[in-house]
């Protein structure tokens, strides 16, 4: 076994000394190998954390939300559909939701409105986001204006900021009143945003959604397992950007293993014809390769898994922020729980460090099975 | 003396494994010290009946992914086009599959 281990760092070190012979090439290509994976790698933590945690979050989401469509768009529903609903059996409760948008012209931030069912304050006291918080630099006890509907100015004290941790759900969110929600974006009373319902069994939903398609016609029903779902499917690798990325990096590890596939430069042909001139067998030539190709490869998968871990769950996925950010002036500034899919992880090793290796391979097997004699001289 | 190549790659090869086992470990850590934060949020969107994360809030169809009516930038229809940078980012509600024609699958 000891004859076997020195029989390979032997060759280790050998490999090493061809390498540092093309330093400038090889840490080359250590460096781009490496920023693929790390890409890759960043993408894929992210997006897998970002639909574990809306999976864990989200269950507890509404059964179903039925909006009221008028001429294609979302209307505000009549507390009335409320009534008619209630009449279908099975429901364990329906309740409206007033919630809406307001575009702040200080900041150019939009926000959240909503009313909770059971307001803790006083009319004239909102609670708000850490995201909100962090934009206007308002804290407990501040105050901040909103223009009315009709063009006035309120004035709302600040009672409570959520938790940092709460960001993900509540970064931009105002909590408010009924009165005041009612004053800052008019309305009549008998109308809400939309109304939630609660199933008593969730087998029958589906069932209960067609009743109310056809007691309603004028309204849309949203499932909460279609809300999972979208989130389940909301950065797909076929979704804008992500493509790009994706094809991005691909095409560049294509090419690199291209350029190892297609053959080998004069002076790496040279050196296995010495190397067996000198009494190498084949097998020592290709396992010399084979371990310069893992070298390289499982250096840049370990450096750029173990980096874009970093990038992601420490940094905050910091350089892919210009592009998540947007147009947006409030971003939300929350850490992911570092949820991993191992499956991802083995996936992405085969993807890179696999074919990069055999491409090494094809090419010096093919050299050294030729008379050393016409590989040095050719 | 000088450590062999061999024995640098190798040691470079096992703290880089070592690395990752740690932060293999730190992931279940913080998944075990994150379980009260994920239940405050559940807690939060059972509470207010909340159905979207605040990933993006620059334009009201990628805030509320789940709510977007279908007459804004690109859920005129499922492929149509983008004006938003997140908006590019985002694939159509899953609700868009059950009213529109899928074009894109």
């Amino acid at each position: 076994m000891s004859g076997w281990i020195d029989k390979q760092k032997n060759i280790l070190d050998f490999t090493f000394s061809s390498i540092l012979r093309r330093k400038g090439k090889n840490i080359a290509l250590l460096l781009v190998y490496t920023l693929i994976v790390f890409l890759l790698a960043s993408v894929m933590f992210l997006t897998y954390s970002i639909k574990e945690e809306a999976s864990t979050i989200l269950k507890d989401s509404p059964d179903m939300i039925v909006q009221k469509i008028s001429a294609g768009r979302h209307d505000p529903i009549p507390l009335s559909y409320m009534e008619k609903i209630k009449e279908i059996r099975g429901i364990s409760s329906v309740k409206g939701r007033l919630w809406g948008y307001y575009y702040d012209p200080i900041t150019g931030a939009n926000y959240t409105f909503m009313v909770p069912e059971k307001f803790p304050h006083e009319p004239g006291e909102i609670e708000i986001g850490q995201g909100v918080s962090r934009v206007r630099a308002t804290f407990p006890g501040d105050a901040l204006d909103f223009r009315t509907w009709d063009g006035k100015v309120i004035n709302l004290e600040v009672k409570k900021v959520f938790s940092a941790e709460s960001e993900l759900v509540s970064s931009d969110l105002i909590l408010i009143s009924e009165e005041d929600f009612r004053l800052l974006f008019g309305g009549s009373g008998d109308r809400v945003t939309d109304l939630v319902l609660r199933v008593r069994n969730p087998k029958e939903i589906p069932t209960i959604a067609v009743k109310i398609a056809e007691l309603l016609p004028d309204t849309r029903i949203i499932l909460r397992e279609e809300i999972l779902r979208t989130y389940d499917a909301v950065f797909s690798w076929r979704g804008g950007i992500l493509i790009l990325i994706l094809a991005g990096a691909v095409l560049a590890f294509i090419i690199l293993s291209w350029d190892k596939a297609s053959g080998l430069s004069q002076e790496e042909r040279k050196e296995i014809g010495i190397l067996k001139a000198i009494g190498w067998e084949t097998s020592d030539v290709i396992l010399m390769k084979f371990w310069e190709g893992m070298a390289i490869s499982l250096s840049a998968f370990l450096a750029g898994i173990i980096l874009a871990y970093i990038h992601v769950f420490f940094a905050s996925s910091s350089l892919f922020e210009p592009v998540l950010k947007g147009w947006a002036v409030l971003y939300p500034q929350f850490k992911l729980v570092p949820f991993i899919d191992a499956s991802q992880v083995v996936a992405l090793f085969f993807l890179t460090v696999v074919p990069y290796t055999v491409a090494t391979l094809i090419p010096s097997w093919r050299a050294a099975t030729v008379d050393p004699d016409s590989v040095m001289r050719a | 003396m000088p450590m062999r190549k061999s024995t640098v790659f190798l040691v470079y090869l096992f703290s880089n494994i070592i690395l990752l086992t740690v932060l293999g470990l730190h992931s279940l850590y913080q998944r075990e010290a994150a379980s009260p934060w994920l239940e405050e949020k559940r807690e939060m969107v059972r509470r207010l009946d909340l159905t979207d994360l605040c990933l993006f809030t620059e334009a009201s169809y990628t805030r509320h992914l789940t709510q977007a009516d279908g007459h804004v930038a690109f859920q005129d229809h499922p492929v149509s086009l983008e004006h938003f940078p997140s908006g590019s980012l985002l694939r159509p509600p899953s609700m868009m599959d059950r009213t529109h024609v899928r074009l894109d699958r």
